[in-house]
């Protein structure tokens, strides 16, 4: 029987990256380079199909098995906790989860901190690790204007140069943990699908090693 | 499904156990470990004592073992009543499971994992049991490491095979024992490929017999010609508190996770204070509904129109008919609007005509 192996990739810059990366590792889709408004992508000769969808849904699609695997930041590995292996930490879209405030921001143990943040559940289990009580509070976006509104004394942010932050007057104040795109699977594919998914682990394996080298 | 389990089950003396739906909520608080979520329905009875929509049948069995039983061998099909991780609603999970109580050897190991195999290739020849031994993974961790909450850690990311994680613990663990740990989370295959491989990473760094129960298992599922669907793989991990020794799990091609979990929880039967092992699994039948993928061409074989002049008679015996070649037919005076019917008939008087055929 013919298995195809699906794979979500994260829309955008970093799905591209990634998708280089899958293609030299011997599972190319030449047709995912047209431009076009297409999402779906197959490649029959090696039965392989590619999507793009939004990052932070790869590892909605992983986990209930529309795809067999998918790439996804850490962030949302450890916003969501799915089930579902994590099997390669692919060292790109590297960057960090952080709290930033303002640059005279001091913290005061003796009242709860306010924490604006897109990432309740890592920006609580932070904390948690602490024993530092706090209140979040949940904004989707352009957290960074939350202390400077008072909104919130901190915010738990992803970081990449921080430049973002500069232009808005605030600081990095704590690393929490380093962010980079990791290779997921589902639980199951990984059982039925398993050449096919340990032939890219391999070849991925082979091109990280290589870039380590450069 | 449900009764071609049951009858495996019972051809091998395993007896029925019924239990009510609710048990006292003072069993689960006990355990909250031991159940997969943490919220239950409960409710007080007229005594106003608290009690719990059962989320879990494990408990109830183990409760109710008295000392002076040698050996019980139980199966249940039960509803659970818990809440479903996607919607964060209550759900009445139909569960079927298996018990296995008392002093465990290695052949009843073998029995409750062979049904195991045989349970899951009933719902597909695309299955497979993923064995798992907890004692293997303690005996290594606890030579690795004195830190509960490296330990902890480490589990968790064996639980998802995430080798390239474990390098942060570098400092805590010597290079050896690290680079046992890396392999072990990475290793999955079947019982010959894996068995060697795995006394070879062991070797040196802990007692190889440790193995032996795991061995030996194998060697019989191969005697048994049970070993095909069967893959060693240590992302098996449950929790350490309630199982000690061999767990598993079992996965059917087309369902996005794990329908059948079990494994040896001694643990569980020591904290409820009864000095015996225990060995078992429950399957998930909810989870059955994502192998029916296919969509019904028709609502319904055939439909019969019938008005105040149509004779009874031969509106009957159409449907009894229809029934006989094993159609689905309704009779029905007007046709609704969104009803797909494969043959639609009309009773004239006594007259039968045929008024659409789809077929």
């Amino acid at each position: 029987m013919k298995t195809t192996l699906n794979i979500a990739l994260p829309k955008g810059r970093l799905g591209e990256k990634v998708y280089a990366m899958f293609e030299k590792a011997g599972f190319p889709c030449p047709e995912i380079k047209e431009n076009s408004r297409k999402l779906i992508f197959e490649n029959e000769e090696l039965s392989i199909r590619y999507f793009w969808v939004k990052p932070s849904d790869v590892a909605i699609y992983v986990e209930r098995a529309a795809a067999d695997i998918g790439v996804a930041g850490k962030d949302i590995l450890l916003e969501y906790s799915p089930d579902v292996y994590e099997l390669l930490d692919l060292k790109t879209g590297i960057c960090k989860m952080a709290v930033a405030a303002k640059k005279e921001f001091r913290d005061n143990p003796k009242k709860t901190l306010k924490v604006a943040t897109k990432f309740t559940n890592i920006a609580k289990n932070y904390y948690d690790t602490l024993g530092r009580d706090i209140d979040i509070i949940h904004l989707n976006g352009s957290i960074e204007i939350a202390p400077i509104l008072n909104l919130s004394d901190v915010i738990v942010d992803i970081v990449e140069t921080g430049t973002t932050l500069k232009e808005n007057g605030l600081e990095v104040k704590e690393k929490i943990v380093d962010i980079s795109a990791r290779l997921i699977a589902n639980k199951a594919s990984y059982k039925f699908k398993n050449e096919k998914i340990d032939a890219l682990v391999k070849g991925l394996c082979k091109i990280l090693e290589e870039n380590s080298n450069d | 499904m449900l009764s071609s389990l049951s009858s495996l089950y019972e051809q091998n003396g395993y007896n029925r156990f019924k239990m009510s739906k609710f048990e006292e909520y003072d069993l689960y608080v006990k355990n909250k470990d031991f159940l997969i979520s943490d919220n239950i329905i409960t409710f007080n009875d007229i005594g106003g004592k608290l009690l719990a929509l059962k989320p879990d049948v494990t408990l109830s069995i183990v409760k109710n073992v008295r000392d002076e039983d040698t050996l019980k061998k139980v199966y249940y099909n039960e509803n659970v009543y818990r809440v479903s991780g996607a919607t964060g609603a209550f759900k009445e999970i139909m569960q079927v499971g298996l018990e296995c109580i008392g002093d465990i050897d290695t052949y009843l190991t073998f029995e409750v994992i062979s049904l195991a195999v045989k349970s899951l290739l009933k719902i597909s020849e695309a299955s497979v049991l993923d064995l798992s031994d907890l004692k293997v993974l303690s005996a290594l961790l606890d030579k690795a490491t004195e830190s509960a909450e490296v330990k902890k850690q480490i589990f968790k990311l064996i639980g998802t095979k995430s080798a390239h994680e474990m390098d942060k613990f570098s400092s805590q663990i010597d290079a050896p024992y690290l680079a046992a740990i890396k392999e072990i989370a990475l290793l999955s295959g079947s019982p010959d490929a894996v068995l060697g491989k795995l006394k070879d990473i062991l070797n040196g760094l802990v007692d190889t017999s440790v193995l032996s129960d795991l061995e030996s298992l194998c060697a019989l599922l191969k005697a048994n010609a049970l070993d095909k669907n069967v893959r060693i793989d240590f992302s098996v991990v449950n929790d350490i508190k309630y199982y000690n020794g061999i767990v598993f799990k079992g996965f059917v091609s087309g369902i996005s996770k794990d329908i059948l979990s079990g494994g040896r929880y001694d643990n569980l039967l020591y904290k409820m204070g009864k000095a015996k092992g225990a060995i078992g699994f429950a399957i998930y039948l909810d989870l059955l509904e994502d192998l029916q993928n296919e969509t019904q061409p028709f609502d319904i074989d055939a439909a019969v129109l019938y008005d105040e002049n149509s004779d009874l008679v031969t509106l009957s015996n159409l449907i009894a008919k229809l029934n006989g070649e094993n159609l689905s037919a309704t009779a029905i005076k007007s046709l609704p609007e969104k009803l797909k019917c494969r043959k639609v008939y009309k009773i004239n008087g006594s007259e039968v005509s045929i008024l659409e055929d789809n077929a």
